[in-house]
């Protein structure tokens, strides 16, 4: 009897500790150096938005918020190394739209997107647009459509590989028309941007991070952006819905996660820093110059993103399932 | 604008005091990160693109364009003392280098890398600045059979790369190309050789293999004989050009610094060419074609000049386009939309003075490369004497970190281990790792574009002959067997490719 007591209160006494020393974890919360992992290559568009969100984080948290790029295997392998790493606020992860197709697209995933991870909050939804090489023919986003059910195959389409955000776009772009073009694999869009601009290969459906510039500088044909209002950046450049193709709705968005179990206090903490980077004046300024913009206050918290997570996951499997594309 | 006043612009934005001081302090890291084996210019710039945010556009710019282009300055630095090359480039450099100062010539072999990586990075930016928006132009009209085209030649032609059998640098340019496909199928999504390894889905990393097959193997060869090991560490001769070395090396300059500043602006690869093409082309036409594998000082300052211009022209597409030719110019491009410039054809109008003052700022960058580099040979060529029971465990080191720090991936650590003991075996079967390494570049490059080419024509291979500039290129491959296979010339060629016959 004497030892259950002892037992209950050693546990009661450690379950104590335990809890003050996680309130005083959070309270001191950031005492070190926060990473952020971003599971692509440095340099490219999700690193670039991570970058410009963690300077404004690390102002806001008054400590160092350092970028890692944790490259491979579509941003699974970086998601699973944040989803195993320590739920201490410490290591944090921004992943895109391909945390909702992983699980359709791998079939050996170890990590499960909607419970491995706490979510902070959205970050940004960066539009597509819909674009061709200066000399291919279709004028309008109706031309367009007209020229695609009539000449199918034979037109010659670029993405970035399985999975990619280009792909994601091209399936959603066949499945609205119900026909099949000519699917032209790139490592990444900028080796398709190069030959969209050589003039190789027909069109490209690509996010605004990638495409604004050379659209300005009329070095390649836009018909259209995917969201449901014009980007400010590209204010001549239709919607979907505009140009005739109803219900076509498509944007990049971005999520920032910590570990499932990392104290709700800390995760309280990042998504106010969060919202605080996004409102940030220059953060706003170069997401525009790119041809996005922050999401407002409201969608950058835990319950926006796991949402969106979820119905995300629900409708990608779907597509993914009838385009019978599968990354293994 | 005319070019005058352009580069009058760029001088006077590159001699900004500010700006020089950055320009020196991106070559001087650049330098060190080349010189530490495995570090490279991709993690560095990587790591410091945080703190180009409070920096001016082109002080940013200028800094990291220094960075790249000095790593390549001391990038060969250690190919050529330990046999360590830490980018595709620098792994042709490591053949003859390597050898150069087992023979006591590292100092001449520093320099005629030295030398030649400054005339080649000269003319280039040059280059860049009178013809870039024209050169970038024409390097659009590549696409994927022209790629294909121009991959075959380059694999032929480089079969001169080998100095043992024939037949065994055949076996290691397939078995590159087979290390060069495991990961998944961008086409399909199949995992290809990967044995469930999800490490290997996005493919062998490069460095862990280059560090593995060259270094480490170099190291472990090393450690079985004393006696041998005791040759690559003393007998400095002399740390200077002979005037017979410079009448050497002028030839393989030019040459090199022609064949780099063209590949090089080319977007899809051409710029890991330059140095294997720079090597094949110098021990074509070299009237000692025996001495290439064994210390030649040609095989040196070809490929470095080749892989110097092609990093200035590299360049080009990345300022004139917008379009990044490699993971550096990835990672610029990330510096660009950091400073709040989208980098397209319409930065040399609205930024003049951050595109002529960054291309301005490679002339003085590569100027003060060889004002550094020059005085430290003497410094460098001391770290041989280092005993080995310091130096080896000290490289091993270094490489694990280096290579570590590109995708903060234990698997690369193993990649290493593994593929220094292939590299070590291969050297006991006496079969050379470069050609390997070669295939392993190419391989994925030939197959990517060799699949596209079909896609895009659909299957029909007609592409490849009716397409001016691939057929052109495929008849100077046909041109090149047909040099190899004639009797008349094959004396000649087994000359070029049997020494020990």
């Amino acid at each position: 009897m004497k030892k259950t007591v002892s037992t209950l209160f050693a546990a009661a006494l450690a379950a104590g500790t335990a809890l003050a020393a996680t309130c005083v974890a959070a309270q001191d919360y950031p005492a070190q150096p926060i990473t952020i992992v971003v599971p692509f290559s440095a340099g490219g568009p999700t690193d670039t938005v991570t970058r410009l969100v963690a300077q404004a984080m690390s102002e806001d948290l008054g400590q160092q918020v350092v970028v890692q790029n944790v490259g491979g295997a579509g941003g699974t392998l970086g998601a699973g190394q944040v989803a195993a790493a320590a739920n201490d606020g410490y290591t944090l992860l921004l992943h895109h739209i391909g945390m909702s197709t992983a699980p359709a697209l791998y079939q050996s995933l170890p990590f499960d997107p909607q419970t491995d991870f706490a979510p902070i909050g959205l970050v940004t939804n960066v539009p597509m647009t819909i674009v061709a090489r200066r000399d291919f023919e279709p004028e309008t986003m109706a031309d367009l459509i007209t020229h695609i059910q009539e000449n199918g195959e034979n037109i010659t389409y670029a993405n970035a590989g399985i999975g990619a955000a280009s792909q994601l776009c091209g399936l959603l772009l066949m499945d609205a028309l119900d026909t099949r073009m000519t699917e032209v694999p790139y490592q990444g869009t900028g080796p398709a941007m190069t030959d969209l601009l050589g003039g190789q290969i027909d069109m490209m459906c690509d996010q605004t991070t990638n495409t604004t510039s050379q659209i300005l500088a009329g070095e390649i044909k836009a018909y259209a952006v995917t969201t449901p209002e014009r980007v400010a950046a590209l204010p001549d450049v239709p919607t979907a819905a505009e140009g005739g193709l109803e219900n076509f709705e498509l944007a990049i968005w971005h999520g920032l996660y910590a570990p499932a179990g990392t104290d709700p206090a800390i995760v309280e903490r990042l998504t106010t820093s969060l919202q605080a980077a996004l409102a940030n004046e220059t953060v706003a300024q170069s997401f525009a110059d790119l041809g996005t913009y922050p999401v407002p206050a409201d969608q950058a918290t835990p319950d926006a993103l796991a949402q969106t997570l979820a119905a995300q996951t629900e409708l990608w499997a779907e597509v993914i399932a009838a385009a019978g594309v599968s990354a293994q | 604008m005319d070019l005058i006043a352009s580069l009058g612009l760029g001088f006077s934005v590159a001699f900004d005091p500010v700006n020089i001081l950055y320009c020196f302090l991106g070559v001087l890291l650049g330098t060190l990160v080349g010189v530490l084996p495995g570090i490279g210019p991709t993690a560095t710039i990587a790591m410091l693109l945080p703190i180009t945010f409070t920096l001016p556009a082109e002080t940013a710019l200028i800094m990291l364009a220094g960075i790249y282009y000095g790593a390549q300055y001391g990038g060969s630095t250690t190919a050529i003392l330990i046999n360590l090359p830490g980018e595709s480039s620098a792994a042709v450099t490591a053949i003859d280098g390597y050898q150069m100062a087992r023979n006591g010539r590292a100092g001449p072999a520093l320099a005629a890398a030295a030398l030649g990586s400054f005339f080649a990075g000269s003319v280039a930016t040059f280059l860049l600045a009178a013809f870039a928006p024209p050169l970038a132009r024409a390097a659009l009209n590549f696409g994927a059979p022209e790629y294909f085209s121009l991959i075959v030649l380059g694999l032929l032609v480089s079969i001169a790369l080998a100095h043992g059998s024939i037949l065994k640098a055949l076996a290691m340019i397939v078995l590159g190309l087979l290390l060069g496909m495991v990961g998944q199928d961008i086409y399909t999504g199949t995992p290809r050789f990967t044995f469930g390894v999800r490490e290997l889905f996005g493919g062998l990393n490069f460095v862990a293999v280059a560090v593995g097959v060259f270094g480490i193997a170099e190291i472990l060869r090393n450690l079985e004989d004393e006696t041998e090991r005791e040759v690559g560490v003393k007998r400095v001769t002399n740390l200077w050009l002979t005037r017979e070395d410079f009448r050497r090396i002028v030839g393989p300059v030019l040459r090199g610094t022609g064949l780099g500043s063209i590949l090089g602006v080319l977007p899809g690869g051409g710029h890991i060419l330059s140095s294997f093409a720079s090597y094949s082309t110098e021990k074509r036409v070299s009237k000692n074609p025996r001495e290439f594998g064994k210390g030649a000082i040609e095989g040196v300052a070809g490929p470095e000049s080749a892989n110097n211009a092609a990093a200035q022209t590299s360049f080009i597409p990345l300022l004139t386009l917008g379009i990044p030719a490699h993971p550096v110019m990835a990672l610029m491009v990330g510096a660009f939309i950091l400073q709040g410039i989208t980098p397209g054809p319409n930065v040399i109008n609205e930024q003049p003075a951050l595109f002529w003052g960054v291309i301005a700022s490679m002339w003085i960058g590569n100027l003060m490369l060889v004002i550094l580099n020059l005085p430290l040979i003497g410094l460098w060529v001391k770290m041989l004497t280092i005993p080995y029971r310091v130096l080896f465990p000290a490289i091993v080191v270094f490489a694990c970190i280096g290579t570590f720090s590109i995708n903060q991936n234990i698997f690369d650590i193993y990649a290493i281990a593994f593929f220094g003991i292939v590299g070590y075996l291969l050297i006991r079967f006496g079969c050379e790792p470069a050609p390997l390494l070669l295939g392993f570049v190419l391989g994925p490059l030939l197959e990517e574009h060799l699949r596209r080419a079909m896609i895009i024509s659909r299957g029909d291979p007609t592409i490849f002959v009716t397409r001016p500039i691939s057929a052109t290129l495929l008849a100077l491959a046909l041109a090149a067997i047909l040099i190899a296979v004639l009797p008349n010339i094959r004396r000649k060629r087994e000359e070029v490719f049997v020494e020990e016959g």
